[in-house]
């Protein structure tokens, strides 16, 4: 595999960045019949879609912007056909399933936020007349979730639960794009970090340490790296990162059918704990202390796991915007040129390759998506 | 198909009273001293589980605490590396069959069932 | 708890390192997952019988005045415990008794040793398949010993080391099956000049052999394409040599090819590591006082590339020196003059390793495995699977690892890590350098989550009195 620095037959589309966002982007173009190339950085990249939680994740989604919400709904609606289309197209199987998930309170105080949330999202979608955008979730009392949850610890005062919710491996999802874009003719190149965009008359020029790559449009879909891309495209990007730990034990017998925010069986039999969140740049280490605030949380949750072991601990990053919310935009001035950041790659996995990617086809994105545009922050900023 | 050196009956400190132990319910004997890999080889033991993947027949490789091949269940709790746990007297060993069951509290028994 | 020196591995160069270190007043602890002293190759060494100990020959003696000398040193010791995590900022997690607290340190030894080179060969996994170390540790441990003769297979000097071992002690191998392939002895021929520099080595290699052919050990050289055969449990090896297909029965067979760097730990603090086409694996860097490229973190012994039980006592006390000019702990002149005699020591010793790297390295079968041979034992992956996801653009073990999980399981990767970056590197036609190894996270073992719940970093109160002790 060299590093031919030769510049390669241009595509109509150059998508930058190979995890979960790009591969499904990468994935919708090359399902409409259009030339893709989809650029990747090496083996050991900052890179989220490793240390996802592998969430289908509905119910907590689009408080306050319902635009999100109906997004990230009509997602998880999509999913169990994207789930068997994958299946269809390359043989994995994505472990896609979707039992409903829980949110565990561990606190009234907690079950008491969460109650209030529910009760804004509901009237949130009823305002908007949205019963599509309608998170669906309601309280859990103790008699529910034990009856839902065996095992559930008898400290957790109560959930919230959506039957929207769901989950998948979302290292076998990545697989499955990855091959799937393959088998339908796209050119993946791998130790291609992307380092400059610039563009002539005639579209887009992508550098990277190994060659030059040519598009007729380009989507950046590199997370972090989107941030400084995008300049040189007239894309604004204020992304940061937001560190996310995540363990994950030894495989054990299945205990645990639905997921739940904080504790997830995968189809392997390895237990997943997760959720915290800490602001420390870009350092991927993992942090002793967090990972025993996890084992805590998680041992409250489900007291019966206290003598399985936890095999790994990760530090991903996660990619976070400002509001927390998706940023979709095509850039001004630069015509044909677009920025897809989010944090939920596996739950809108299925809205990036069967409702995005279309739009970045046929020029209804920025209409499309107005609302995901970065421009709302420098609202934000004028009304403040 | 293991055997202790004879010369080592005769020799100095060597001289280790018997350990009892049991295997799958199986009664077997063991020496101070031994690693609970090790005296269940000299008690003509080769696999110890079945893995957690395929529930293929595995046993000790390394013993030497590297290749996690030799996990047994002992005394309830599972996935225990036999080369790296002292054998004591008293211990219930259990193959290891697959991974670890995860026993639900009594209270969501009752509830469950 | 603080220290002023952590010591991990209680192996000769752990040994050594706590030992020097403690006579010079530094507030040490060793942490081992061992219950005694003496790593693997020096295994039961404070407790073994007379008569065994005489069986396994003066090299293994002589670990006994290194434990001895570390028993008198003064330096703190934890035996059964294990060293879970250590980040850059020195602090050492460890586990003992079923709980897990952690030690602040001002310097790291990393005395984590070797581990035997992964063997994926067809049936490798079958229960009565098992490192040559693993018998040896039998025989130094427990006096346990082969009943009805064991095939030994592979290359390198342990497999002769036991060949002899358990021929003396009247356990015999039924046959020596040697992979080195035939005209490598004349293509190593060219270190041996050097290798007369390091004293004893090559006539003790010589007595071996003669040893084993007296005794009339089988003995079948260039052997290829081995196979272990057998449905629950190993029956039989089979190979081709001498331009024929064998058969070997037996339910004990032993592998070898070589032992490597133990990893996990310098990748854990991602360490700088170099790829050794000498030794074929990866390397951390060191400079000339072992100290790697994480300051004040040291790896000495094995762990820095193989050199043997001697080298290793030689770099533990380097190591210790090096930690002790760190640390301000004694006079850089006479520090600078100790250091240059051990240099002297260390580069005699291993005057002898091109030679054995080169006539012992490991066989063509077990870099490039069949299809369908095991690669990653614990999820189950072949080489084929890993060759596919390769083809499909994989870069690297880490991709690898995301869509295969090889290197997911409980060994963390310790026995497909360097298998591999190999099958990798081969598929992609690039240097191992390149494709580089598994990013390896903590915990290095795994844990319970009740112990991993109940750890609180940040509470020295916990600790008996007496644990905290201030640096001096």
């Amino acid at each position: 595999m060299s590093g031919a620095n030769k510049d390669v037959a241009a595509r109509d589309v150059v998508v930058v960045g190979g995890g979960l966002v790009g591969a499904a982007v990468a994935y919708g173009l090359a399902r409409q019949g259009l030339s893709v190339v989809m650029l990747d950085e090496g083996d050991v990249a900052y890179r989220a879609s490793r240390g996802n939680f592998g969430l289908v994740w509905v119910q907590s989604k689009g408080d306050g912007f319902q635009d999100y919400a109906r997004w990230t709904r009509g997602s998880a609606d999509l999913w169990p056909g994207f789930a068997e289309e994958l299946k269809e197209a390359v043989g994995i199987a994505v472990g896609y399933r979707k039992p409903g998930g829980v949110h565990l309170c561990l606190s009234e105080q907690e079950l008491e936020e969460v109650e209030l949330r529910i009760r804004r999202m509901h009237n949130q979608a009823g305002e908007a007349l949205d019963p599509g955008g309608d998170p669906g979730s309601r309280l859990l009392d103790r008699a529910e979730l034990e009856a839902l949850l065996p095992g559930v610890g008898p400290e957790v005062v109560g959930g919230a639960y959506s039957p929207h919710d769901g989950h998948v491996s979302p290292l076998y999802l990545l697989r499955a794009l990855h091959e799937g874009f393959l088998k339908l003719g796209g050119l993946y190149r791998a130790e291609s970090r992307a380092r400059r965009i610039a563009s002539d008359g005639a579209g887009f020029l992508v550098e990277t340490e190994h060659g030059r790559f040519r598009g007729a449009r380009v989507v950046l879909g590199a997370g972090l790296g989107n941030k400084a891309l995008g300049k040189g495209v007239g894309l604004d990007v204020p992304v940061s990162p937001l560190k996310g730990q995540i363990l994950v034990t030894e495989r054990a017998e299945r205990f645990l059918e639905l997921p739940t925010i904080n504790v997830r069986q995968t189809e392997e039999g390895t237990v997943m704990l997760g959720d915290s969140h800490e602001d420390v740049g870009y350092d991927t280490f993992s942090k002793p202390a967090v990972m025993s605030e996890i084992a805590r949380r998680a041992l409250v949750a489900f007291p019966a796991l206290r003598s399985v072991k936890v095999v790994r601990a990760w530090g991903a990053l996660r990619v976070m915007t400002p509001d927390g919310f998706p940023i979709y935009e095509e850039s001004e001035s630069h015509p044909g040129a677009f920025a897809v950041n989010c944090h939920s790659g596996v739950t809108l996995a299925a809205a990036h390759a069967l409702k995005l990617a279309p739009l970045i086809g046929d020029g209804g994105f920025s209409r499309t998506l107005a609302s995901f545009s970065s421009r709302r922050f420098d609202a934000e900023a004028s009304r403040a | 198909m293991l055997k202790r050196l004879e010369l080592d009956d005769g020799g100095g400190s060597g001289a280790a009273g018997p350990v009892r132990f049991t295997f799958d319910g199986r009664e077997m004997t063991g020496r101070a001293g031994d690693s609970l890999a090790a005296a269940l080889l000299a008690n003509g033991v080769l696999q110890f589980r079945e893995s957690a993947v395929s529930r293929q027949p595995r046993g000790p490789f390394c013993l030497m605490g590297v290749c996690f091949e030799c996990l047994v269940e002992i005394d309830g709790v599972a996935n225990w590396q036999a080369c790296m746990v002292p054998l004591a007297e008293g211990m219930t060993v259990r193959s290891q069959r697959g991974g670890p069951a995860v026993v639900p509290l009594p209270q969501t028994e009752r509830t469950g069932s | 708890m603080r220290c002023d020196l952590a010591v991990i591995g209680a192996g000769p160069a752990g040994l050594a390192a706590a030992t020097r270190a403690a006579e010079a007043g530094l507030a040490v602890e060793l942490f081992d997952e061992q219950p005694a002293p003496g790593g693997q190759i020096y295994r039961a060494i404070e407790t073994v019988p007379a008569p065994r100990r005489a069986l396994l020959g003066p090299d293994y003696a002589a670990g006994a005045a290194l434990a001895a000398a570390f028993r008198a040193s003064g330096a703190g010791y934890r035996p059964g415990a294990l060293v879970w995590n250590v980040d850059s900022q020195l602090n050492v997690d460890f586990s003992q008794d079923g709980r897990s607290r952690q030690c602040r340190a001002r310097a790291v030894v990393v005395a984590t040793g070797a581990i035997e080179r992964p063997t994926p060969l067809p049936g490798w996994t079958l229960p009565g398949v098992t490192t040559a170390g693993a018998l040896q540790i039998l025989l130094k441990a427990q006096g346990l010993v082969p009943a009805e003769g064991v095939v030994l297979a592979g290359s390198g000097p342990l497999l002769l080391l036991l060949a002899e071992q358990l021929t003396r002690a009247g356990a015999a191998p039924r046959a020596i099956v040697e992979t080195v392939p035939r005209g490598r002895l004349s293509a190593a021929a060219r270190h041996l000049p050097a290798a007369l520099r390091a004293p004893g080595y090559l006539a003790k290699g010589l007595a071996m052999l003669r040893a084993l052919k007296r005794a009339g050990v089988p003995f079948h050289r260039g052997a290829e394409a081995l196979a272990i055969e057998g449905a629950d449990h190993a029956e039989a090896l089979s190979f081709t040599a001498g331009g024929r297909r064998q058969r070997i029965e037996s339910r004990l067979i032993a592998l070898h090819q070589g032992v490597v760097p133990n990893q996990q730990m310098t990748r854990l603090l991602r360490c700088e590591h170099r790829w050794s086409d000498g030794q074929r694996c990866f390397l951390p860097v060191v400079d000339d006082w072992f100290e790697s490229s994480v300051e004040k973190v040291f790896v000495a012994g094995d762990g820095a590339g193989i050199g043997g039980a001697k080298s290793a006592a030689l770099r533990g006390r380097l190591a210790a020196l090096g930690a002790l000019r760190r640390l301000g702990a004694g006079e850089d002149k006479r520090l600078a003059g100790e250091a240059a005699a051990l240099r002297g020591a260390l580069d005699k010793d291993g005057a002898v390793r091109p030679l054995l790297e080169a006539l012992y390295a490991p066989s063509a079968q077990i870099l490039a495995p069949a299809d369908d041979t095991l690669i990653c034992r614990c999820e189950e992956v072949t080489a084929g699977a890993l060759r596919k996801a390769v083809a499909l653009g994989c870069p690297g073990p880490n991709q690898a690892k995301s869509f295969l999980r090889c290197g997911m399981g409980p060994c963390q990767g310790r026995l497909c890590g360097l298998a591999v970056s190999e099958v990798i590197a081969a598929e992609r036609g690039e240097p191992q350098q390149t494709i580089d190894y598994y990013r390896i996270r903590p915990p290095l073992k795994p844990l319970p989550l009740a112990e991993l719940a109940a750890f609180d970093v940040g509470d020295d109160a916990g600790d008996e009195a007496g644990d905290d002790q201030d640096a001096a």
